[in-house]
C-alpha cells in the first residue's frame, strides 16, 4: 500500500489525463472489465427489481410451497428458481435482494468513508496527542475480532439490518483511519503542501482540499475491498440471526432461514449463497484492477 | 484419494474391533449442553435428560410413556381424608451411586427426602444458595412454599408433606424434576470440604445411570449403575453427544454417529422416514402453540375484533408451511390426549370475509399492530417468524397491517408480559406434569397476569372454575370444571390456539424398547440395543 | 531490540486499559437485566431480586464495579457464567484448545497449499495456471464460509459419506483430555486410530476456515514473489546464468517470504472471527460457538470475560508477529 501515491492534483485537465490512463490500465485487465459487466447488471437489477422481478418478493403462493427451480421434474415455470418455505419466488426475492446488498454495501463504506477520513485526516494533520488519542482507539477496535465485535454491537442495538449496518461500518472504518494518516503524514511535508502553508492556507483547507486528493488512490481501493466485506459481514450476520430480519429478502437471512431445508430443498440455500459469491467476487476483481491500475509499480511491468 | 481411502479402512475396521469387544452403547444425539446436573435449580428439558432422567428418581415418576404417577422412590402413598396428609413409604434398600468422590455409607431414607425439599424451600438452609446467583426456578415458579406447610419424617422410611390446604395437582407435581431426590450424606461431605459447588457438577443419585465424564459442550458419558433398585439397565453405557443444530443431528443419524435423537427438523423428517436403517417414532405433544391478544388495548378489547382477527388467519396453511403436517390444528387450549379435553368446541373456521364484515361492523379500519414472532424455536411452534409471516400476509387480506417485531428470548418474554404490550404475542407451552390446572392456571388464570397471562386476561367465571377444579379431588368432576372452563375461553377468544404439534423421535432400529414421553423429556431408562 | 520490544509494549498499555473498558462497558449496555437472564422461566421475587443484585455488586455506581471488575481480572478471576455457574476462566481454558487446533490446522493447510501455489503462479506469469489459481484464490476471498460450509458438509459427509458430519472425534474412543489438542492427546495416547479419527473430524472444518487465508497467502505470496523476481539482484543472477530454479529457490524466496510472514500473523483475528462461522456450522465445541452461544443466551459474564480474553490473545499474536519481523527484517527497527 505505502508504495500508493498519487502525483499532487493541478487542475481539470490534468484530472481527465489521469482518468483516461487510470481507464487504459483497468480496461487491460480481464477480469476487471468482466466484473464491471457483472456489477453494472446487478446495480441495473438493484435499480429496477420492480419491473424485472415476476413477482412481489412477499408474495405467498399458498399452494406452490417449496417448488424446485424450473429444470427439475417437479419445478414449475412460473417459478425459475423455485419457491421458498412459504411459497415465495425465490428468484424475486433474490432480484430484490440484489437493493439490500449493495445498499449495505454503498450505506457502510460511506459511512466508514466518512468516519474513517476525518479521524485520519486530524490524527495525521495533528499529530501529537491527536493522533495518540485517536489511533489508539483504533487499535482497540482492531484488537477484537471484526465479525465477533459487530456481533456484539448488535446484539447492544438490537438486531436488525440498519444497526447491523451501523455495526459492520464502525469495525470497518479503522482501516481507512490508518489509511488516511499514513497518507497525511507522508504528504504533509511535501514541498506542496508547505507551498500552500505559506501562502496562508487554513487548516481546514489544508487538510481537505491540498491533501485528502492526494490520498485518494489507495482509499479507493480500500473503499471496493470494504464493499465486499461489508456484503459479506452482512450476510454472515444475517446468517447468524443478527443482521436483517425476515421476511427483508436479504441473501443472509433468506440463507439463514431455509437452512433447515439444505436436504430437501437445496435451492433456497444455494441460490442466495451463490448471489453473495457472483456479488463480492465481480466487486473484487474492480478492485483488483483498480489497484494494479493505480499501482506505479505494476503499470511499469 | 487413496489416503482417504486408507483413512477410511482403518476407521471402518477399528469401529467393527471395538463394537465387538465393546460394552453395550447407546449414543444420543442431544440438542443442548446441560447447564450443569442438579435438577433442582434448572428449568430446561436438554438439562432434565441430562441429570434427572439419568442420575436421579423422584418419589412419584411418571409412568413410561404417559403422565399417570407410578410409585419411585416411595412404593406407595396414602392421603389424608381431609387432604392436607400426604404420607409416602420409602422403598427400603435403594442405593446412591458410588464414585470416584462419594461412597454412601447408608442407603436412602426420610432425611434424603426433606433435605431435597428444604434446600429449594428454606432460605436458612445452608445449600439454598449455593450457586452463585441461583434461583429455584420451579419451587418458587409453582409457589410450593405456599402449598407445603411442613415435611415431616416420621420414621427413616415415612414421609409426610402436611399441606396449608387440599392440592389435587400435587401428587403430579413431585413427579416433576425439580423434586428429584438427592444424597443429603453426600451433601454433608461436601459442606464439611467446603466445596459446595461440587454438588451440581458431580452428582451422586439414586437413578439408573451414574455420570461418568462431561467434556464441555461435546459430550456426556454415562454408564449404567449395577445397584439400581429396579435391576441394572440393558445397556452399559450411554453417551449424550451435544448436537445443537437440527440438521446435523439428521446427518450424524444418518451417518450411523448416533443411535438416537431429539427433536428432527420439520424439514428432515420425510427423509428421516424414508430411510431403511431408521424407525421414526412420533406422538401427539403435551403442548400448545398460540397467540395472546393483549385484551386491555384497544381494538383487542372488543371480543369481535379477536374472533375476526383469529378468523382471518389460514391456520391449515400455518400448519402445513411451519409444522409441515407434523402439527394438528388446536381448537382447545390443552391437547386432545389430555383428560378433560373439550372435543364439542367448534373448530375454528378459516373466513376472510366473515372477519373483513366483523371487523367493519366494530368500526375498526385501516388497523396496524405489532405482531410478536418469538426468536427461538420451540416444538410447541418451531418456526415463530415464518408463522408471522403468514399471518401478516393473511391480515394484509383483510386490511389489517402488522409489523412483525420480535427480541431476545428472555427479553421477548419481559416485554410480553407488560400490561400495556401492543399487539398480538405468539408464545406456547409444553406441560410440565400433564395436569390440565398446569395449562389453565398457569396460563390464564388471574394472579398469572404480568407473570405467563400474556393475554392480561382476568374473566371471572373462567377463574372461578379453574379454581375449583384445582381444590377439588374427583377428577370426573374436576374434568366437568376444566370442560366448561374450554368452552368460555372459546367463547371470549383471548388468545388464538393455533397448533398441538407432533413430536418425533428418529432412532436406529437397533433401538429397542424406548417409550417417547408426552412431557417431551428423553429418558433411557429400560431401553436396550440390538447387536 | 530489547527498546524495540519495550516500545511496542508500551503503546499496549493504553490498548489493554480501553479493551477492558470496551468489555465492560458493552456488556453493561446489552439490553437485558442480568439478573432476569439468571433467573429461569419464572423469574424472581422482588426480595430475592434485590439479594442478587447486592450479591453481585449490580446496585454500586458503575465505576465502581468497572474497577472491581478490573481488579478481579488482574487476579485471574474473570467471573462466573451465569448459565453453567462455572468459572469462566474454566470454560474458555477447557474450550480454547479446540479452536487453536482448528485455527492451527487451517492455516497449516493455508500455508502448505497457498504458498507453492504462490510461487507457482508467479515464476509462470500469465499462465493457464497462473490465471486459474488467481481465479480459484478470488473466489476463495470472496466466499460467504457459512454458505461453503453447508455445501461441503452436504456433499463430502451426506452424499459421498467420506467425512463425518460433526464432532473432533468419533464417540467410540472415549480418552479424557491432556492438552486438550485432539491430535496430541491421542498420540500421548498412543492410540492411532483415535489419532486417525480426529484428523478426520478435522478436514471439513479446517479447509473451511483455512479458505480465505489460503487465498490471502497465495496472492500475497504471488506478488511478493513477483516483486522480488523484478527486482535488480535477481535479474542480475538470471543475467550470470543461473538456473531459473535456482534463482527462485536460493534469492526471491528468502526475501519474498518476509511480506508472507506478517500477512500470516495478520490472519489471527480474522481465524478467530471465522471461528465463529465454522464452529457454528459444524457444531465445533470452541470458543467462537461459545461466544455466539453466550450472546443468545445472554450470558454477560461470558460475553464479558470472553470478550476481554479474546482481544487479548488478538493482541499478544500481533505483538509477536511484529516482533518475529523486526527480527527478519532489521530495517523497521529504525522507524
Amino acid at each position: 500500500m505505502s508504495q500508493l501515491q498519487a502525483t499532487p492534483v493541478a487542475d481539470k485537465a490534468d484530472l481527465g489525463a489521469s482518468l483516461r490512463e487510470f481507464w487504459h490500465y483497468f480496461s487491460v485487465n480481464r477480469g476487471a472489465v468482466i466484473g464491471l459487466v457483472v456489477f453494472t447488471l446487478l446495480v441495473l437489477v438493484a435499480i429496477f427489481a420492480p419491473l424485472i422481478a415476476p413477482h412481489s418478493p412477499d408474495q405467498q403462493f399458498r399452494d406452490a410451497i417449496l417448488t424446485p427451480p424450473v429444470w427439475d421434474a417437479m419445478g414449475d415455470p412460473r417459478f425459475l428458481l423455485g419457491t421458498d418455505p412459504v411459497g415465495r419466488d425465490v428468484l424475486s426475492r433474490l432480484i430484490h435482494g440484489a437493493r439490500y446488498s449493495l445498499f449495505i454495501g454503498l450505506f457502510v463504506v460511506v459511512g466508514a468513508l466518512f468516519v474513517g477520513v476525518i479521524l485520519g485526516v486530524l490524527a495525521g494533520y495533528f499529530g501529537g496527542w491527536v493522533d495518540a488519542l485517536i489511533m489508539r482507539v483504533m487499535d482497540i477496535i482492531l484488537a477484537f475480532p471484526s465479525l465477533l465485535l459487530a456481533l456484539v454491537l448488535v446484539a447492544i442495538l438490537g438486531p436488525g439490518l440498519f444497526n447491523a449496518m451501523v455495526a459492520i461500518a464502525v469495525v470497518l472504518q479503522p482501516h481507512f483511519a490508518r489509511l488516511v494518516r499514513a497518507a497525511v503524514m507522508a504528504e504533509k511535508n511535501r514541498e506542496y503542501v508547505t507551498a500552500a502553508k505559506m501562502s496562508g492556507a487554513g487548516h481546514l483547507r489544508l487538510m481537505l482540499v491540498t491533501i485528502l486528493p492526494n490520498c485518494l488512490g489507495p482509499l479507493i481501493v480500500q473503499a471496493t475491498l470494504s464493499f465486499s466485506n461489508a456484503i459479506l459481514d452482512a450476510a454472515a450476520l444475517g446468517f447468524l440471526g443478527m443482521g436483517a430480519q425476515p421476511p427483508t429478502p436479504e441473501w443472509g437471512t433468506m440463507l439463514a432461514t431455509a437452512r433447515e431445508f439444505i436436504l430437501r430443498a437445496p435451492w433456497v440455500v444455494t441460490f442466495p449463497g451463490l448471489a453473495i459469491l457472483i456479488t463480492v467476487l465481480a466487486i473484487n476483481l474492480i478492485g483488483d484492477g483498480m489497484r494494479d491500475a493505480l499501482d506505479p509499480k505494476l503499470k511499469r511491468s | 484419494m487413496t489416503l482417504m481411502k486408507s483413512l477410511l479402512a482403518a476407521t471402518a475396521v477399528l469401529a467393527l474391533t471395538a463394537g465387538a469387544a465393546q460394552a453395550k452403547q447407546l449414543v444420543y444425539c442431544s440438542e443442548a449442553s446441560p447447564a450443569h446436573f442438579d435438577p433442582g435449580p434448572l428449568t430446561g428439558g436438554n438439562d432434565f435428560d441430562a441429570s434427572s432422567h439419568t442420575i436421579y428418581d423422584r418419589l412419584v415418576q411418571f409412568e413410561p410413556g404417559g403422565t399417570a404417577t407410578i410409585p419411585g422412590l416411595a412404593e406407595s402413598w396414602d392421603i389424608s381424608e381431609d387432604g392436607k396428609e400426604i404420607t409416602f413409604h420409602l422403598r427400603p434398600g435403594v442405593k446412591f451411586h458410588t464414585t470416584s468422590y462419594f461412597t454412601p455409607t447408608r442407603d436412602l431414607n426420610a432425611d434424603d427426602v426433606i433435605f431435597s425439599f428444604e434446600r429449594q424451600w428454606k432460605e436458612d438452609n445452608a445449600w439454598y444458595a449455593y450457586l452463585e446467583g441461583m434461583t429455584w426456578d420451579y419451587f418458587q415458579g409453582m409457589d410450593m412454599a405456599r402449598y407445603i406447610q411442613e415435611i415431616r419424617k416420621d420414621d427413616d422410611l415415612t414421609v409426610t408433606f402436611v399441606l396449608t390446604e387440599p392440592n389435587a395437582p400435587m401428587i403430579a407435581n413431585l413427579a416433576m424434576d425439580f423434586a428429584a431426590i438427592v444424597s443429603k450424606e453426600y451433601a454433608d461431605q461436601l459442606e464439611a470440604s467446603g466445596d459446595l459447588a461440587s454438588f451440581s457438577t458431580q452428582p451422586v443419585g439414586t437413578g439408573p445411570f451414574m455420570l461418568v465424564d462431561y467434556q464441555l459442550d461435546t459430550v456426556i458419558r454415562y454408564q449404567a449403575f449395577p445397584d439400581y433398585w429396579d435391576g441394572k439397565q440393558p445397556i452399559d453405557d450411554l453417551v449424550f453427544a451435544i448436537t445443537t443444530d437440527p440438521s446435523v443431528r439428521a446427518q450424524r443419524l444418518l451417518a450411523g454417529e448416533c443411535d438416537i435423537m431429539s427433536y428432527p427438523a420439520p424439514a428432515d423428517i420425510a427423509q428421516l422416514q424414508a430411510d431403511q436403517n431408521l424407525t421414526v417414532m412420533e406422538q401427539e405433544g403435551l403442548n400448545i402453540g398460540y397467540m395472546s391478544y393483549n385484551v386491555t388495548e384497544a381494538p383487542f378489547d372488543n371480543v369481535n375484533v379477536r374472533k375476526a382477527l383469529s378468523m382471518a388467519i389460514d391456520k391449515a396453511a400455518i400448519i402445513e408451511a411451519v409444522y409441515q403436517g407434523a402439527g394438528e390444528d388446536a381448537k382447545n387450549l390443552i391437547p386432545p390426549t389430555m383428560w378433560s379435553y373439550n372435543d364439542a368446541v367448534a373448530a375454528d373456521v378459516y373466513d376472510p370475509e366473515k372477519a373483513k364484515e366483523l371487523l367493519a361492523e366494530a368500526g375498526v379500519t385501516n388497523l396496524t399492530t405489532d405482531l410478536w414472532a418469538m426468536p427461538v424455536s420451540r416444538p410447541y411452534n418451531p418456526n415463530a417468524q415464518r408463522v408471522a409471516e403468514l399471518i401478516q400476509a393473511d391480515w394484509a387480506a383483510v386490511g389489517v397491517t402488522a409489523n412483525i417485531v420480535t427480541y431476545e428470548w428472555t427479553e421477548y418474554r419481559e416485554r410480553g408480559k407488560a400490561e400495556d404490550r401492543k399487539g398480538p404475542f405468539q408464545i406456547g407451552w409444553t406441560g410440565d406434569n400433564g395436569d390440565p390446572d398446569n395449562f389453565f392456571a398457569t396460563l390464564f388464570s388471574c394472579s398469572a397476569i404480568g407473570v405467563s397471562n400474556y393475554s392480561s386476561w382476568c374473566n371471572e367465571e373462567f377463574e372461578d372454575l379453574i379454581q375449583k377444579a384445582k381444590t377439588t379431588s374427583d377428577q370426573e368432576e374436576r374434568a366437568e370444571l376444566y370442560r366448561q372452563a374450554q368452552e368460555i375461553f372459546k367463547a371470549e377468544e383471548p388468545a388464538m390456539t393455533l397448533a398441538h404439534s407432533r413430536v418425533f423421535m428418529p432412532m436406529k432400529k437397533t433401538v429397542l424398547n424406548y417409550k417417547m414421553s408426552p412431557l417431551g423429556n428423553h429418558s433411557f431408562k429400560g431401553v436396550d440395543i440390538e447387536e | 531490540m530489547l527498546n524495540f520490544i519495550l516500545r511496542r509494549l508500551a503503546l499496549i498499555v493504553p490498548t489493554v486499559i480501553g479493551i477492558t473498558l470496551c468489555a465492560f462497558f458493552f456488556v453493561r449496555v446489552l439490553p437485558g437485566d442480568p439478573i432476569l437472564a439468571m433467573a429461569g422461566q419464572h423469574g424472581v421475587t422482588p426480595e430475592r431480586y434485590e439479594i442478587l443484585r447486592e450479591q453481585f455488586g449490580y446496585n454500586l455506581p458503575l465505576w465502581q464495579q468497572y474497577f472491581n471488575y478490573l481488579g478481579n481480572v488482574l487476579q485471574g478471576n474473570f467471573g462466573v457464567s451465569l448459565a453453567t455457574k462455572r468459572p469462566v476462566i474454566t470454560e474458555f481454558m477447557t474450550l480454547f484448545p479446540a479452536t487453536i487446533e482448528l485455527a492451527l490446522v487451517a492455516m497449516i493447510f493455508a500455508v502448505v497449499v497457498g504458498i507453492p501455489a504462490g510461487i507457482f503462479a508467479a515464476v509462470k506469469r500469465g499462465s493457464w495456471f497462473d490465471q486459474l489459481t488467481m481465479g480459484v484464490a478470488l473466489t476463495g476471498y470472496s466466499m460467504p464460509i457459512f454458505w461453503w460450509g453447508l455445501l461441503l458438509i452436504i456433499f463430502f459427509s451426506g452424499y459421498l459419506g467420506w467425512t463425518p458430519v460433526s464432532g473432533r472425534i468419533a464417540l467410540t474412543f472415549f480418552l479424557r483430555p491432556i492438552t486438550g489438542f485432539m491430535l496430541i492427546d491421542t498420540l500421548l495416547y498412543g492410540n492411532w486410530p483415535a489419532f486417525v479419527s480426529a484428523l478426520r473430524h478435522l478436514i471439513l472444518p479446517a479447509v473451511v476456515l483455512g479458505t480465505i487465508p489460503l487465498a490471502v497467502i497465495a496472492r500475497q505470496t504471488r506478488s511478493a514473489m513477483l516483486e522480488v523476481l523484478g527486482e535488480d539482484y535477481v535479474r542480475t543472477a538470471r543475467a550470470k546464468g543461473l538456473s531459473a530454479r535456482r534463482v527462485v529457490n536460493v534469492h526471491a524466496l528468502r526475501n519474498a517470504l518476509i511480506p508472507v510472514i506478517t500477512t500470516i500473523g495478520l490472519q489471527v483475528g480474522l481465524l478467530l472471527g471465522g471461528a465463529i462461522l465454522t464452529e457454528t456450522i459444524f457444531s465445533w465445541p470452541g470458543i467462537g460457538k461459545w461466544m455466539i452461544d453466550s450472546i443468545s443466551k445472554r450470558d454477560y459474564v461470558v460475553v464479558q470475560s470472553g470478550l476481554l480474553l479474546i482481544a487479548l490473545i488478538v493482541m499478544a499474536v500481533n505483538l509477536a508477529v511484529d516482533v518475529l519481523y523486526a527480527v527478519i527484517n532489521p530495517r523497521i527497527r529504525v522507524k
